[in-house]
C-alpha cells in the first residue's frame, strides 16, 4: 500500500521500517479470514488489513494517535495468524510491535488504564511479586462478582487450587545429563511457569537429561520480557532482555559452551527469537542479541533434532493438540509437537479452526476480556468435539487459558513425552 | 476515477443519520468517527479510495431493511460490501453514501443433503460453505482465488469465477435461490430450496447475479453443492514458446476435453516464483500449462494421456503429472503463489480481467508486448487460459508520479483489445468503477441504456452504488416523464416501486 509517511517521520528507523511494511500490503484480505477478532467482530477496524491501514494513517498524520485507533490497536492478539497466511509476506509482527511502542510514547492512556498496564508489566515478570499479587488476589476473590471489565478478569483468573511451591530445579544450577553428554543447553524457565505451574520445567529437565542433554539453569537469567513488550512498554522489557542475553552468552563463552537455548514455553520462545530484531539498532547488543536468537529451539524442535527414545509406557491416550499461536504462527512451528506425541505413542487429534487463538495471548485475557472470553468459549467447544482424553500444548498461557474448561486434564507436550519414555504420569491424568 | 460530486447537504447531517441508524443496528455497529471510516477507504484495488459518509454492521435482513427504508427516506445513496476484496472497486465507498458492511451476516443457515444445496447468509465466506459440505462428500466449486474471505454475497454480485469454472461454471451456475432487500423497502425470494425451483419464473436470479450491488443487497443464497470429485491429478506441461503453449490450450479444448482447471503462466511469473521459493527452473520454459483432470481414477487416467499427446504434438519440452496429493499441491503451488511472487519483484501491480476467445490468445499476447513497449511499463502474464479469462499482471510504482496512470492506460488497451478481438471487458472481477469508463467500448448507447432501464426499475432513485458499471448517470427520473401523460401514468394500475 502507498504511504506518504513523511521524511522527517522516517528518519525514526522503527518508522521507515514500519512504512516498507504497510507498503508490502497489496490489501487482498486474505488475513481477514483467520483473524480471531475479525471472526469475533467482523470489522475491518479489528481486523490485520484494517489495523495496517490505521498504523499508516497514525504514520502519516504524526502526533498523539486517537483513542480509537489505540483501542483497535489494543485489541489485536498478536497472535501473527495473520503473518503466517500473508500471500505477501507483510511483516506484521514488526509492524504491530513497533506501533504499539509509538502508541506507548505518543498516547497519554487514561490514569486507570495506565495504572493497570504497569501493575501487569511489572508482576508478570517478577516471580515473587507475582506470587504475592496472585496471594492478595485469592483474598479479593470473593468479592469478583461486583467488578467488571480487567479487574473482573484478573481475580478471575486467579486459580482457586493452591500454588505450587517455588521449585528448586528453576534456582541456577546445572543438571548433568544422563549416559553420555550430547549436548549442553541452557533452559529459559521463565517467570509466569515457574509460578502456576512448576511440573512443567521439572518434565522437561528429567526428559532431557535421559536423552543425554546437560541443562544449565543461568543465573542472572529470568523473564523474556514478552509481558511487557507486548504493553509497548520496551523500557521495561529490554533490561531484561540484555540480562538474558548476557547470563546465556557467559556460558556459550564459557569453558563449556552451549549448543542451544531451550525455550518451552512458546509465547517466550518467539519472544527470544525476536530478540535480535529488538536490538537491531543498539550496536553494543545487536550482534549478541542475534547471536541468541540464531540458537535458540522450542524444546519440541530440540527433541525432534535428538530423536525421541522409544516409550516405554503403552499410554495409548487420545491426545488433542492445542497448537498454541506463538507456536504455530510465531515460530511456525506445527510438525514437530505432533510427530513426537505420536512417536511417544499418542494418537493426536487436530482441534478444529486449529489456526484460532483461545483468547490467552499474555495479558491479552486480562486487558480484552470480552474478546478473550467469546475466544475461550469457541476453543473449548472444538477441543470437546475431537473426543480426546487428555489435552496438550506447549505454552503455559493457553493451558492456564482453558485448563478447567475443557473437561479433561490439559498438560504440557513435553510432560506426555516425560511420561512416555520413563517419567512419572502427568499429575492431573492421576486416577 | 470521477465519481458522482458528494452531496455536502447530506454530509451535514451525517451525526443526525448515525443517530437513526444506530435506533436500527445498536450504537457500536455504526462507525462514524472518522479514524474508523478509513480503514473502509478501499476494497482490493487501493489505487481508488473515498472515506465512507458512515459505516453500518447490520446482523439480520430485517436490519438492512430498516436501514434501507431510512437511507430511501432520506435520500442517502448506499454501497454495499462483503469483505472488500473487490478487484474492480465495486466496494469503493461515497463520501456522502452509507457503506453497508455484510460480514456479520455469516450464518450457514441449513445444509440440505438431499437437495445437495446450502442455504447461507451472504456475508459467509465462500470456502466456509465447502468446508461445511465437505463432511457431506460435496463441495460448492465456485472458487475465487480469495475464497478464502470473499464473501458469497460478494460472489454473487460480482459472478465470480475461479479456476474450476471452467468445468463446473461460474458463480450464476450454482445459486437457485435468492433473498434480496430492494430499494422499495420489500424483501424478495427468488427460486427456492433445490435446483430448478426457479423454472418456469423469469430469470431474475440470472439477472441479480453479477449485478454490482447496482439491483438489490442479496443477503441470503441457497447454492447447488456438488460430490466431491473421486479424484484430482494435475498436469504441468513446458513449452518453448508462448505460441505453443496457445495452440496446446486450443487443442485441448478443441478436443472436447474440459479439464477442472487449465491455467497459463510465463516466463516472468515462472522466474519470480522460482526467485521467491528459492528454486531453480527450467531457462528454455517459456509458457507452461497446468491443467487439473478429475473424476475417477481410470478416466482421469486415461485423459492424461489424451492430453499428453496432445502437448507433445503441440511441442511441449516437459510434460509431469502429479501422482499423490502431495505432489499435486506441489505443482499448484507456484500457481498460487503467482501474484505475491510478482509483488515482490516490483514496488506495485496492476492486475485487470478480460476475457477473449480462445483461438486469439497469440494475438492478445502479441498486442500486450507491443503495449509494453509503447507505456514502458513491465507486466506479467498468469491467467485461466481454458476460458480465454486473461490477467495481465502490470507493474509499477504508485510513488512515481503518472505510473499508476500509465498502468492504468496500459490496462485499458489491453482490455479494448480485448473487445475488437471479439471478446469482453470482464471475466470474473466485475466492471465496478475499474472498467466503468470503457463500457462505452463494449456496448453502443442503445445496448447501456437498456441496461439502465432495468437498473431504474430495481432503484428509481439511483442510491444502490451509483457512479459504478455505468459510465454515465441513469437519470431514471427522465424515464419516469416518458410515463407521466398529462398528469397520470401510463397502465395506473400496475404496482411501481
Amino acid at each position: 500500500m502507498l504511504n506518504t509517511i513523511s521524511p522527517a517521520a522516517k528518519a525514526d528507523p522503527n518508522v521507515a521500517l514500519a512504512g516498507e511494511i504497510i507498503g508490502a500490503c497489496v490489501h487482498c484480505g486474505i488475513c481477514l479470514s483467520h483473524c480471531p477478532t475479525y471472526q469475533v467482530r467482523h470489522d475491518e477496524n479489528d481486523s490485520p488489513r484494517g489495523r495496517i491501514f490505521l498504523m499508516k494513517e497514525m504514520y502519516e498524520r504524526g502526533g498523539s494517535p486517537d483513542a480509537r485507533t489505540v483501542a483497535h490497536l489494543d485489541r489485536c492478539l498478536t497472535c501473527l495468524a495473520c503473518e503466517a497466511i500473508c500471500p505477501s509476506g507483510v511483516e506484521y509482527s514488526k509492524l504491530i510491535g513497533h506501533g504499539r511502542e509509538h502508541v506507548a510514547a505518543h498516547y497519554r492512556r487514561p490514569p486507570a488504564q495506565a495504572a493497570l498496564r504497569r501493575v501487569l508489566a511489572m508482576l508478570l515478570s517478577r516471580p515473587r511479586l507475582f506470587r504475592m499479587g496472585l496471594a492478595a488476589g485469592r483474598i479479593g476473590r470473593p468479592f469478583r462478582a461486583l467488578l467488571s471489565g480487567p479487574p473482573r478478569a484478573m481475580l478471575d483468573m486467579v486459580p482457586t487450587a493452591p500454588l505450587p511451591a517455588p521449585s528448586p530445579v528453576d534456582r541456577p544450577q546445572v543438571f548433568p545429563a544422563e549416559g553420555t553428554r550430547r549436548m549442553r543447553v541452557a533452559l529459559l524457565t521463565g517467570c509466569v511457569q515457574t509460578v502456576l505451574d512448576t511440573a512443567i520445567n521439572e518434565a522437561t529437565i528429567r526428559l532431557l537429561r535421559r536423552h543425554g542433554v546437560e541443562i544449565v539453569v543461568a543465573a542472572g537469567a529470568g523473564c523474556c520480557g514478552a509481558p511487557a513488550e507486548h504493553l509497548g512498554d520496551s523500557a521495561r522489557a529490554l533490561p531484561l532482555v540484555k540480562a538474558n542475553i548476557a547470563a546465556w552468552l557467559r556460558e556459550a563463552d564459557g569453558p563449556q559452551g552451549l549448543d542451544a537455548v531451550v525455550v518451552n514455553a512458546s509465547g517466550c520462545g518467539t519472544s527470544v527469537k525476536a530478540y535480535g530484531h529488538a536490538l537491531r539498532l543498539d550496536p553494543a547488543w545487536a550482534g549478541r542479541a542475534a547471536r541468541i536468537s540464531a540458537m535458540t529451539l522450542d524444546i519440541s524442535e530440540l527433541m525432534e533434532r535428538i530423536g525421541l527414545l522409544p516409550p516405554v509406557v503403552p499410554t495409548g491416550l487420545r491426545v488433542a493438540y492445542h497448537a498454541a499461536c506463538s507456536m504455530q504462527h510465531g515460530q511456525r512451528i506445527t510438525r514437530q509437537p505432533r510427530a513426537l506425541l505420536a512417536a511417544a505413542g499418542f494418537t493426536v487429534l487436530d482441534i478444529p479452526d486449529g489456526y484460532m487463538c483461545c483468547g490467552s495471548a499474555g495479558t491479552y485475557n486480562l486487558l480484552q476480556p470480552a474478546i478473550a472470553g467469546e475466544l475461550k468459549r469457541r476453543k473449548v467447544a472444538a477441543i470437546r468435539t475431537v473426543g480426546a482424553q487428555v489435552a496438550a500444548s506447549g505454552n503455559i498461557g493457553c493451558m492456564t487459558q482453558l485448563a478447567g474448561e475443557v473437561g479433561i486434564p490439559f498438560v504440557h507436550t513435553v510432560q506426555l513425552l516425560d511420561w512416555a519414555t520413563g517419567g512419572p504420569r502427568p499429575a492431573g491424568l492421576e486416577g | 476515477m470521477r465519481m458522482p460530486d458528494p452531496d455536502q447537504g447530506i454530509i451535514a447531517r451525517r451525526g443526525e443519520l448515525a443517530a437513526r441508524l444506530r435506533a436500527i443496528v445498536g450504537a457500536q455497529w455504526v462507525l462514524d468517527d472518522e479514524a474508523e471510516r478509513r480503514p473502509y477507504r478501499c476494497d482490493g484495488i487501493t489505487a481508488y479510495q473515498a472515506t465512507p459518509l458512515l459505516v453500518v454492521l447490520p446482523a439480520s435482513t430485517a436490519e438492512i431493511q430498516a436501514v434501507l427504508a431510512v437511507c430511501r427516506e432520506q435520500g442517502v445513496k448506499i454501497v454495499p460490501r462483503g469483505s472488500g476484496t473487490s478487484l474492480s472497486g465495486g466496494a469503493l465507498p461515497l463520501e456522502d453514501g452509507v457503506l453497508l458492511v455484510t460480514s456479520r451476516l455469516c450464518a450457514i443457515v441449513a445444509m440440505d443433503v438431499e437437495n445437495r444445496v446450502a442455504r447461507v447468509q451472504c456475508g459467509v465466506p465462500n470456502i466456509r460453505i465447502s468446508e461445511a459440505a465437505r463432511p457431506l462428500g460435496l463441495c460448492y466449486m465456485p472458487d475465487p482465488s480469495s475464497q478464502m474471505i470473499s464473501t458469497i454475497g460478494g460472489n454473487v454480485a460480482e459472478n465470480s469465477g475461479g479456476v474450476h469454472c471452467l468445468k463446473y461454471g461460474m458463480t450464476s451456475n450454482h445459486v437457485v435461490g435468492l433473498e434480496a432487500v430492494l430499494m422499495s423497502g420489500e424483501v424478495i425470494r427468488l427460486g427456492g430450496g433445490f435446483q430448478g425451483a426457479a423454472d418456469g419464473e423469469l430469470d431474475l436470479i440470472g439477472l441479480l447475479t453479477g449485478s454490482e450491488g447496482l439491483l438489490a443487497v442479496v443477503t441470503e443464497i441457497t447454492v447447488r453443492l456438488v460430490p466431491l470429485p473421486e479424484a484430482a491429478r494435475v498436469m504441468s506441461m513446458g513449452f518453448a514458446s508462448v505460441e505453443d503453449a496457445c495452440r496446446c490450450v486450443g487443442a485441448i479444448i478443441g478436443a472436447g476435453i474440459i479439464p477442472a482447471g487449465l491455467e497459463f503462466m510465463d516466463r516472468k511469473v515462472l522466474n519470480a516464483v522460482a526467485s521467491l521459493l528459492r528454486e531453480e527452473h527450467d531457462p528454455r520454459t517459456a509458457a507452461l500449462l497446468l491443467c487439473e483432470l478429475d473424476g475417477t481414477a481410470a478416466e482421469i487416467d486415461a485423459l492424461i494421456e489424451r492430453v499428453r499427446g496432445l502437448a507433445e504434438q503441440a511441442g511441449a519440452i516437459d510434460i509431469r503429472a502429479s501422482r499423490t496429493e502431495e505432489e499435486r499441491e506441489r505443482i499448484w503451488r507456484s500457481r498460487k503463489l503467482a501474484f505475491s511472487a510478482i509483488g515482490k519483484m516490483c514496488k506495485d501491480y496492476y492486475c485487470t480481467d478480460g476475457t477473449i476467445p480462445r483461438n486469439r490468445l497469440p494475438d492478445i499476447l502479441d498486442r500486450m508486448a507491443e503495449l509494453s513497449r509503447t507505456y514502458g511499463l513491465d507486466y506479467a502474464n498468469c491467467f485461466h487460459a481454458g476460458d480465454g479469462n486473461l490477467h495481465p499482471i502490470i507493474m509499477y510504482d504508485a510513488a512515481r508520479p503518472g505510473d499508476l496512470d500509465k498502468a492504468e492506460a496500459f490496462g485499458a488497451d489491453v482490455l479494448r483489445a480485448c473487445v475488437d478481438m471479439g471478446g469482453v471487458l470482464s471475466g470474473e472481477h466485475g466492471v465496478g468503477v475499474e472498467k466503468r469508463d470503457l463500457m462505452t467500448h463494449q456496448f453502443a448507447p442503445a445496448d447501456l441504456r437498456q441496461q439502465q432501464v432495468l437498473k431504474c426499475a430495481f432503484d428509481p432513485e439511483e442510491l444502490l452504488n451509483p457512479g459504478k458499471v455505468f459510465p454515465s448517470p441513469c437519470r431514471c427520473a427522465e424515464f419516469g416523464r416518458m410515463h407521466v401523460r398529462g398528469g397520470e401514468m401510463r397502465f395506473p394500475d400496475i404496482p411501481r416501486f
